[in-house]
């Protein structure tokens, strides 16, 4: 199944609901009133993509085709074109269907530090094997650092995994200083040469305080011990996550300095179309989607993609 | 929890009544309402019927023409969010006399395996005997992680090597080795699904069919969107759920979910998680949940948490000493680990009417962290001597400097200390003295008092029995005095 497909089978339930809820409405002849425009504000809504955006996308709309007879196509293409422009940004961000690595920052010289977190259960452990994996794939060495010492088993978990995946993991007994968990990975990852050393960290909501100031000493710790690290600081976020991800974004970007975000669980019928409110606020694109429970459903994220494939056959 | 859509609600009702209310307005400030509902997660279209359903009681005569229509018009959303939410029965039946089967579904990270400690604790806590199954073969720790979690509350956990068995053989299994060691409530913790996963829905179903669960109930994250509505239907039509526990209520999530899912599937809300730690899960009741929303407080909640985890003896020998005006630093401190037993500062306050609102001014000032602060306090009464705590008179110049070095706080924050329990201690002695009816007036003094940022308790200079103590009345009757002397001079001048 190519990665077109596999975006396009992922999504049908994105699109199922824009679609009939939409297209119907703007055929050709249909007149564009309030109503109509109101029911396709619903379908927005509908894939989490947040009031402003909708609306934003409602408002243009308004003005370019309102109280006219519209013809779907044209009207289609302007929100494409309206959330591919959202989601690409400014050109901030590659995403080379050629490189898996594209959207990846890497270090000059030296190993690439790379941080993830997020909060409780929006499928961390899960992501960073799944990009263990596909470094792997790439050719690159990759260490683990199972800094998620609080949960019960997070490190059996994280240890399972890299015995699946046949490389090397720093781990420290639970209860442990995570931050030194950190530093003892891009230890390990600098004496044994390798390329790329994760670290996992601990589930923490957005709102405690402490937990953060705990995140911001493990992205100065990863700095302290390979200058200019972490290089990536990914926060991972469930597609079934509401307007909270806006929230999420944002205060782990304070912590940790976000420098992407990975969209996990976007095989369900959720949409992820906070993503679309966390660009347009924040900034902060999309590099990778999560698309299953197997180590291979992980893939580049591709803005026009993601687009087409929310209205390949309208 | 709900503070954004707090936040938003009470913007949007004082829009509307602020000025004459009218029909148009009422509609505006609905509109802002269904606004603060999306962006809080709300399903779209609960929002709309919920709007609808306001203000078409909203615009009616008798609201517009009552005498105070905004209160009228609060009162319409509290009663709509009650319906939204409720009627809401929490607890859980116990069965006597036969095994009690729950079954916990839900999504991946949902925080089922959690939610099942909780729930283990809190029925133990009741008077249970329960057992947990490890019926989660799927993710990688799974059972490791169950495993932890019955040994930190002391709940036996049954698994069995995730390569020889299957969920249903396990949940069987389970049952019989309850059965055995005289457990009555069984928890089967099975593994998170899609809810368009044919296959592991199927699994569910026969899980189901198996066991019979009496009660089916579904974890589901508070922080969910517009999704919550649609995985809560799957879940209910594969197995016809007795309720819904949220989890995650803990964080700035505006809880959208919780006022869709019951509304769309009819399914009530059991419980709520609100913290990682095992004790951290709440019944839920709408009515004191739409208090909450409106930023009415929950005091019945906040009573019934003080009940269970406060030292009832503890308590009461706190008070008898308070009134009899002994009360130290030491006795302090313990009140101090008595509250935070409660949760945190930040947290009780919203449970106070109005108290939202203070929380929020709290967090816009900076540095007033009221947890923050109590930490400090305690560093600070936690060194000094056990000598000083009994008798604080006793701290001169260099003692604070030594305890202020002790805490890593600063001296004149070590006086401040001192200075606000000696105006406490002082106002518990005059209190004593005081009948019930003027302790419950000083208290309310007090509390005005407490709203009134950086005020503090001043003791008042104890002053002679004899006479008034006001400034002015005493210049007065001084002066008096010296034209009454001044008089008598004159007057024996005159005699000679």
């Amino acid at each position: 199944m190519g990665l077109f497909d596999r975006f396009k089978s992922a999504l049908t339930k994105t699109k199922d609901v824009l679609r009939t809820d939409v297209r119907d409405l703007l055929k050709a002849g249909v007149i564009l009133d309030e109503e109509k425009l109101e029911e396709f504000h619903r379908g927005l809504i509908h894939t989490d993509m947040g009031v402003t955006a909708a609306g934003a996308i409602v408002d243009e709309l308004r003005e370019k085709f309102g109280g006219r007879t519209v013809e779907p196509d044209k009207v289609w293409a302007v929100v494409k074109d309206k959330l591919k422009e959202i989601l690409r940004g400014e050109g901030d961000c590659r995403w080379d269907l050629d490189d898996p690595l594209s959207p990846l920052k890497l270090a000059d010289s030296g190993p690439t530090a790379i941080l993830v977190c997020g909060v409780n259960g929006v499928g961390k452990t899960t992501s960073i094997a799944k990009l263990a994996n596909f470094l792997q794939r790439a050719g690159k060495t990759v260490v683990l650092a199972a800094g998620d010492t609080f949960r019960a088993a997070a490190v059996e978990q994280l240890t399972m995994w890299s015995e699946r995946l046949g490389c090397e993991i720093v781990t420290k007994p639970s209860g442990a200083d995570p931050a030194a968990v950190a530093f003892e990975g891009c230890d390990r990852a600098a004496e044994t040469g390798a390329d790329i050393v994760i670290i996992d960290t601990a589930g923490r909501l957005q709102t405690h305080q402490n937990l953060m100031q705990e995140l911001g000493k493990i992205h100065r710790v990863i700095g302290k011990r390979l200058p200019g690290a972490p290089q990536e600081s990914l926060l991972v976020l469930d597609a079934t996550t509401g307007q909270n991800g806006l929230s999420q974004a944002s205060k782990f970007s304070e912590a940790a300095q976000c420098t992407g975000i990975v969209l996990a669980k976007l095989d369900g019928t959720a949409k992820g179309g906070v993503v679309v409110a966390i660009r347009q606020q924040m900034g902060i694109p999309v590099k990778y989607v999560g698309l299953g429970e197997q180590i291979g459903d992980l893939a580049l994220f591709s803005p026009d993609d993601f687009v087409d494939a929310l209205f390949a056959d309208v | 929890m709900f503070e954004s859509i707090t936040q938003s609600l009470t913007d949007a009702i004082g829009t509307m009544t602020r000025g004459r209310l009218t029909e148009s307005n009422i509609r505006d400030g609905m509109r802002k309402v269904r606004q603060a509902l999306l962006e809080a997660d709300v399903n779209y279209d609960v929002a709309k019927s919920f709007t609808d359903r306001v203000t078409e009681q909203a615009v009616g005569d008798q609201v517009l023409k009552s005498l105070k229509p905004e209160q009228q018009i609060v009162g319409i959303v509290y009663q709509e969010l009650v319906n939204l939410m409720g009627p809401a029965e929490s607890g859980i039946d116990l069965r006597r006399g036969e095994m009690t089967v729950l079954m916990m579904c839900g999504l991946q990270g949902s925080g089922k395996t959690t939610t099942c400690g909780k729930l283990a604790r809190m029925l133990r806590e009741q008077g249970a005997k329960p057992m947990l199954v490890a019926a989660d073969l799927q993710r990688p720790a799974a059972i490791e992680q169950l495993k932890v979690i019955g040994e930190q509350i002391d709940v036996p956990v049954y698994s069995e090597p995730p390569s020889e068995s299957t969920p249903v053989k396990v949940c069987t299994n389970g049952r019989k080795e309850a059965n055995k060691q005289g457990c009555d409530v069984l928890i089967l913790d099975t593994a998170g699904r899609l809810h368009v996963d044919d296959e592991l829905m199927g699994e569910l179903t026969r899980i189901d069919n198996k066991l019979m669960p009496h009660q089916a109930l579904l974890v589901c994250d508070a922080m969910t969107g517009q999704d919550a509505v649609n995985s809560a239907k799957s879940f209910n039509e594969a197995l016809e759920l007795d309720g819904v526990i949220l989890t995650k209520l803990d964080g700035d999530t505006r809880g959208g979910a919780a006022l869709s899912v019951k509304a769309v599937t009819g399914v009530p809300i059991k419980f709520i998680g609100v913290g990682e730690q095992l004790d951290r899960l709440e019944p839920f009741y709408a009515d004191r949940m739409a208090q909450r929303i409106l930023g009415h407080g929950d005091v019945a909640t906040l009573l019934e948490t003080a009940q269970r985890v406060l030292d009832q003896e503890e308590m009461a020998a706190q008070q008898e000493k308070m009134l009899a005006g002994k009360f130290t630093l030491d006795d302090f401190l313990k009140a101090m680990s008595q509250i935070k037993k409660l949760g945190s500062m930040g947290g009780l306050l919203k449970m106070l009417p109005g108290g939202g609102q203070m929380a929020q001014a709290m967090e816009a000032m900076d540095g007033a962290d009221p947890d923050r602060d109590l930490g400090r306090v305690e560093a600070m009464i936690r060194s000094m001597t056990l000598d000083e705590r009994q008798n604080p008179d006793r701290i001169d110049r260099s003692r604070r400097n030594r305890i202020a070095r002790g805490s890593g706080t600063d001296p004149a924050e070590v006086h401040d200390l001192l200075k606000q329990f000696d105006g406490m201690a002082g106002m518990m002695q005059q209190m004593a003295g005081l009948s019930k009816k003027d302790q419950l007036r000083q208290v309310q003094a007090m509390q005005k008092e407490m709203v009134n940022p950086g005020a503090s308790i001043h003791r008042k200079k104890e002053r002679s029995k004899r006479g008034p103590t006001d400034k002015n009345v005493i210049k007065d009757r001084r002066k008096q005095e010296r034209k009454r002397a001044k008089d008598a001079r004159k007057k024996n001048r005159r005699r000679r």
